[in-house]
């Protein structure tokens, strides 16, 4: 049997990629942006500060125990979970492999918060994530989830998710 | 100062907790599957900032209360929300002139509370006001599909906002707690909610063809604690669970 791997931050982050979001399993904890800082005392005790994306969302209490269990099950000694509010989480902190992912997955991410659509409540244009076609109609603002709308395209006519902008 | 930060805080979590009970009472009844998932989410946004709100002010007394504590196991002279969020579900027209009312009054709310000199109160609307920006334009939305819709949807939507318009004043209601709160800079001025409010109110009930209710007699008490018939039903329903069963963990 190996030696075990000295618990470091890079260790942390490492096993973070294993941890899932629970609704949304193409993507992680990482890609989606909601873990925002590791520590590792000497001990070898890791804090995790994670931040909700929406403020309901019932998926974070499951993040957070996950992230424990991954940890722990590494060997880690002691995790610590900590959720903070600010600064709020936001659509854009999700990583571009996290968008990518998403879109392969048949969600369309979310455009950038800063677009200026976004900006004056216009509506965006969505592209579908299974034929590319921009030809494509909103049906709800409210999705499957918090976090999501509900799109349909014209072209292909598949209905789809798409992830809203914050 | 801090028995205010709590009654504030208490305040801010009544009136969406409730809100957010009435809108799950929906689960499941919706007249569209589409809209059925909005309502619920729009619940579940709602409960998320009444979580982050009880849960503060559970901090803010610090008798050791937790969120769960402070939802289930208060009773009703207790709770301190408007009586708007109380009202019935009604007819669709109902439920979102409801919201309409409300959100309008919660984004310029939350916009003001990210500037509170009280760090978590900022958080929290920091954290809401992304979700309130969307829920406004939701419920405004459907109030112009229903105004400048067809003659029924018109008809309902004017004969909703007749009816919830005389719970509105409660939304701007002053008092001791409140002017302390806000000289202390952790509150806004509730006057300038009161003019964003009314001239978002405006402006949708003008693009829906409906005709603004004079502000006749005010319903008031809420904050009191003394609420409508509606209130006891709300929390027999919410709170069943725990009162039969102390303790009981899911």
């Amino acid at each position: 049997m190996n030696a075990p791997e000295p618990i470091t931050k890079h260790r942390i982050l490492e096993l973070l990629d294993y941890v899932k979001d629970p609704e949304i399993p193409a993507i992680n904890v990482l890609e989606l942006g909601v873990v925002r800082s590791v520590e590792v005392e000497e001990s070898g005790k890791a804090i995790i500060t994670i931040t909700p994306t929406y403020t309901g969302c019932p998926a974070m209490d499951v993040m957070a125990a996950d992230i424990k269990k991954e940890l722990l099950e590494a060997g880690v000694p002691e995790v610590e979970v900590k959720l903070t509010l600010s600064p709020a989480w936001t659509t854009d902190w999700i990583t571009d492999e996290g968008k990518r992912k998403l879109k392969a997955y048949g969600i369309a991410p979310p455009e950038k918060s800063a677009d200026i659509r976004a900006l004056t409540g216009e509506q965006p244009v969505v592209a579908c994530p299974q034929c590319g076609s921009k030809n494509t109609v909103m049906l709800s603002l409210f999705g499957s989830t918090a976090c999501k709308a509900l799109w349909k395209c014209q072209d292909c006519l598949e209905p789809f998710d798409q992830f809203k902008c914050l | 100062m801090s028995s205010k930060l709590l009654t504030y805080t208490l305040r801010l979590a009544d009136d969406i907790l409730i809100l957010s009970q009435r809108l799950g009472e929906w689960c499941g009844h919706g007249p569209v599957l589409e809209e059925d998932i909005a309502l619920t989410n729009r619940a579940l946004d709602h409960l998320g900032e009444a979580r982050n709100l009880l849960t503060y002010a559970g901090q803010v007394e610090g008798k050791g209360r937790s969120e769960d504590d402070l939802a289930y196991l208060r009773m009703e002279r207790q709770y301190t929300n408007v009586k708007l969020v109380e009202q019935p579900n009604g007819d669709y027209a109902h439920t979102m002139v409801r919201s309409f009312l409300f959100d309008a009054y919660h984004l310029p709310l939350m916009q003001a509370l990210t500037k509170s000199k009280d760090e978590q109160l900022a958080a929290i609307a920091g954290k809401s006001v992304k979700e309130a920006t969307y829920h406004l334009r939701a419920s405004s939305e459907w109030i112009i599909r229903f105004g400048d819709g067809t003659e029924e949807s018109h008809q309902r939507a004017q004969a909703a906002l007749e009816d919830l318009w005389t719970y509105t004043g409660e939304l701007f209601e002053g008092d001791a707690v409140l002017e302390e709160m806000t000289s202390a800079g952790m509150a806004p001025d509730i006057a300038s909610i009161k003019e964003a409010w009314s001239k978002t109110v405006d402006q949708v009930l003008a693009e829906a063809t409906l005709k603004r209710p004079a502000d006749a007699f005010m319903m008031t008490g809420g904050r009191k604690g003394l609420h409508s018939e509606h209130m006891g039903f709300i929390l027999a329903e919410m709170q069943h669970v725990t009162r039969a069963y102390p303790g009981v963990e899911w």
